[in-house]
C-alpha cells in the first residue's frame, strides 16, 4: 500500500476537489495523507516526512498556484525527499493560458507530472500507480 | 481524627499539608528546607514537628502520600523526526508527565549530540519518530546510536510501531532497559501520549526516586507517586472538570512562578472559536502543560532580564527611582535565598513576577495569521484558543506572598501590542493562597471529590 499525502496548497480553501481526491485515491487502496485545504509546502513536506510517503499531490484552484508552488522540489530535496514523486493539479497558472506551455514550466519546476483544469481523477491514478510501481 | 497528610518534596522546600477526611478541612501546613544533600527524612521530620507543635489536636496520621521535585524533579530528552510534528509530540508527553525537558533533538542523532546528551545528566530518553507505518529508517537510526552510547539512563521508544521489533532486537541485544509504548504520533497531527506519561511515572517511582536519595523518604511517606508539576497539573484537571455530584470550574489555567522555572498549565479543548478559522499544526492535549527554563525569579533571573530592553522592563516596573536592572538580577541569581528588604527591591521582584507571567503566557497561548484568499480572510490557528478561559489561578511564592498578587496576575489578559495571541480576555484571578494545589493533586488520587471541595473552598 503506497502512502501519498494530498492538499490545497496556499491560500486556497477549495475543499471539494480535496475531498473526491482522498474518496478516489482510498478506493484504489492508496494509504491518503490528507493535510487539506489552505496548506503550505512546509505542511506537504514535513508530513511526507513522518508518514514515508512516496508522493505528493499537489492541488490549486485559485490561479496562484505556480507562485506557491515555487521551489517546491528543492526545498523537498533540501529536506531530503528527492526520491518522492511530485504531481500538481487544478487551475494552476492565472487567466487562461496554453496547457502545454504550463505544463513545460512546472515540469522544469521540478513536478513529474502536471494536469489541467478538469482532468478525470481516474486517469491520473493510473499514473501514480505506474509512476510508483516503476520507483 | 483521620489525617491524611500530603508531602511535596520541593527543590527548596519540603511541604506539608494535613487534611481531616471526617471533617473534610485542612487542619494544616508547614514547610522546612529540603536536606536532600544528607537525609531527606531531616527536613521531612522538621517539617512534621512543626505541623504538629502548632496543631497539637492533630492525631494520627491514617495516611500520607508524597510527590517530589527534588533534586532536579525529572530532566528529560524528547527526540523525534520533524521538529514541529513527532519531536514537538514526544517534547509534550514529557511535559504531561511533570518533566523537565533538557534536550530536544530532531531527525538523526549526530555525534555532537549524543557527546551532549552522554554529558548531561538526564534521566529518561523518550525516542519518537514516525507515524504509524511511516518514516522507519531514522527512529531506528537513532536507536542504534543510542544503544553504541550507552547512556545508562531508561529509553522510552514512542514511535512508528513498524519499527518496534527491531528497535526491540537492538536495545535487548545491547542490555538496555528500554520500554516500547504507543507512538506519540500515531497519524499524522494525532496526539496519543497517554501510555508514554504512564511509563514515564513508573520509571520516576521506581528507578529515579531511588538514584537521586529520595527513595529513604519513603519509609515514612509510602511510595512516592509523582513529580510534583504531574501532581500540580492533575490538580488542575479536577479542578476544571469537577467530581460527581461536585461541579468544577470550567475551562482554566494555572500559573506557577518559580525560583527557577514558570509552568503555564491549562485545561480546556481551547479550539477554534470561529467558522473561518482553521487549525493548523499538532493537536493540543486536553491538559496541557508548558515550562519556561529561562522565567524564574532567582535562579533564571539574569536569562529573564536579558529577555527585555531596559526601555520595555520599565514598563513592567512601577518604582520611579532608576535601578541597575542587570545587578539587581545578579544578586538575585547569586542569592536564591534573597528575600527583598526594601519598597524598591520589592517592586523589582513584582517586575520579574510580570515580566514570567506576559512572557510565558505568550508561549503557552495559540496564535492567530491572517490569510487574505479570493474568499476573503481566514485565518490560521497554531495552538490553544484561551480567550474563553473562565479561571487563571496563581501560584508559587511570589503570587502567594504579594500584598497585589492579581496585578501580577492581570499580565495574562490580552494585549494591544500581543493582539495575534489567543489570551484569556477577562478571566477571574484565584491566588492558591495556602499552596494546596500540588497536595491536592495528591489527596485526589484517592478522595477526588474531597480535594475538589477543598480547592473550591481555597483558592480565592
Amino acid at each position: 500500500m503506497y502512502t501519498v499525502v494530498i492538499g490545497v496548497i496556499g491560500a486556497d480553501v477549495h475543499a471539494v476537489g480535496n475531498k473526491i481526491i482522498d474518496h478516489v485515491l482510498k478506493e484504489h487502496g492508496f494509504n491518503v495523507v490528507n493535510i487539506g485545504v489552505l496548506s503550505s509546502q512546509e505542511d506537504f513536506i514535513n508530513a511526507a516526512i513522518e508518514t514515508d510517503a512516496k508522493a505528493i499531490l499537489v492541488s490549486s484552484l485559485y490561479g496562484h498556484g505556480e507562485l506557491d508552488c515555487k521551489y517546491m522540489k528543492e526545498n523537498m530535496v533540501e529536506a531530503g525527499l528527492s526520491h518522492v514523486k511530485l504531481y500538481v493539479g487544478g487551475n494552476i497558472v492565472v487567466g487562461k493560458q496554453d496547457f502545454t506551455e504550463v505544463e513545460e514550466r512546472f515540469k522544469k519546476m521540478g513536478f513529474d507530472r502536471v494536469y489541467p483544469p478538469g482532468t478525470n481523477i481516474e486517469h491520473a491514478v493510473g499514473d501514480i500507480k505506474e509512476d510508483l510501481a516503476d520507483a | 481524627m483521620s489525617v491524611h497528610l500530603l508531602v511535596d518534596f520541593g527543590s527548596t522546600y519540603t511541604k506539608l499539608t494535613a487534611v481531616d477526611l471526617k471533617k473534610e478541612e485542612i487542619v494544616g501546613t508547614s514547610r522546612a528546607m529540603t536536606t536532600v544533600k544528607t537525609d531527606v527524612l531531616e527536613g521531612f521530620n522538621l517539617a512534621l514537628e512543626k505541623l504538629q507543635n502548632a496543631h497539637p489536636e492533630m492525631g494520627d496520621i491514617e495516611a500520607v502520600s508524597a510527590c517530589s521535585s527534588a533534586a532536579g524533579g525529572l530532566k528529560m530528552a524528547a527526540i523525534g523526526l520533524v521538529e514541529e510534528l513527532t519531536a514537538e509530540a514526544a517534547k509534550r508527553a514529557c511535559l504531561g508527565a511533570g518533566a523537565l525537558v533538557e534536550h530536544v533533538y530532531t531527525h538523526h542523532l549526530s555525534k555532537k549530540e549524543i557527546k551532549q546528551l552522554k554529558q548531561s545528566n538526564i534521566d529518561i530518553v523518550l525516542l519518537a519518530g514516525g507515524t504509524d507505518g511511516g518514516n522507519k529508517e531514522c527512529i531506528i537510526h537513532n536507536a542504534k546510536k543510542l544503544a553504541d552510547a550507552n547512556l545508562g539512563v531508561p529509553i522510552i521508544v514512542a514511535g512508528n510501531k513498524d519499527a518496534a521489533d527491531e528497535i526491540d532486537d537492538i536495545f535487548s541485544a545491547a542490555t538496555i532497559e528500554y520500554y516500547i509504548v504507543d507512538n506519540v504520533m500515531p497519524k499524522l497531527k494525532k496526539l496519543c501520549v497517554e501510555e508514554a506519561k504512564k511509563v514515564i511515572r513508573k520509571i520516576f517511582i521506581t528507578k529515579i526516586i531511588e538514584a537521586k536519595g529520595i527513595n529513604k523518604a519513603e519509609e515514612k511517606t509510602g511510595e512516592i507517586i509523582m513529580p510534583t508539576p504531574e501532581s500540580v497539573l492533575m490538580a488542575a484537571e479536577l479542578l476544571a472538570k469537577g467530581h460527581e455530584d461536585v461541579e468544577g470550574y470550567g475551562e482554566l489555567m494555572v500559573i506557577d512562578i518559580g525560583g527557577a522555572t514558570t509552568d503555564v498549565h491549562t485545561i480546556g479543548e481551547g479550539s477554534p472559536k470561529r467558522t473561518e478559522v482553521i487549525l493548523k499544526g499538532l493537536e493540543e492535549p486536553f491538559a496541557k502543560r508548558t515550562v519556561e527554563g529561562d522565567l524564574g525569579m532567582r535562579y533564571s533571573a539574569n536569562a529573564l532580564v536579558s529577555l527585555v530592553s531596559p526601555y520595555e522592563f520599565k514598563k513592567y516596573y512601577e518604582y520611579h527611582e532608576e535601578n541597575n536592572i542587570e545587578e539587581s538580577a545578579k544578586k538575585r541569581q547569586d542569592n536564591v535565598d534573597y528575600l527583598p528588604d526594601t519598597d524598591e527591591e520589592r517592586a523589582f521582584d513584582r517586575a520579574l513576577a510580570r515580566i514570567c507571567t506576559d512572557y510565558s503566557i505568550s508561549r503557552h497561548v495559540g496564535t492567530v495569521e491572517v490569510v487574505y484568499t479570493p474568499l476573503g480572510n481566514m485565518y490560521y490557528q497554531t495552538g490553544k484558543d484561551l480567550t474563553d478561559i473562565k479561571y487563571v489561578i496563581g501560584t508559587g511564592g511570589v503570587l502567594i506572598n504579594s500584598p497585589d498578587p492579581k496585578q501580577i496576575l492581570k499580565e495574562v489578559n490580552k494585549k494591544s501590542d500581543k493582539k495575534l495571541e489567543l489570551r484569556p480576555s477577562d478571566p477571574s484571578f484565584l491566588i492558591d493562597e495556602k499552596y494546596i494545589l500540588a497536595a491536592m493533586g495528591l489527596l485526589g488520587q484517592k478522595h477526588p471529590k474531597l480535594a475538589l471541595k477543598l480547592m473550591k473552598r481555597h483558592l480565592k
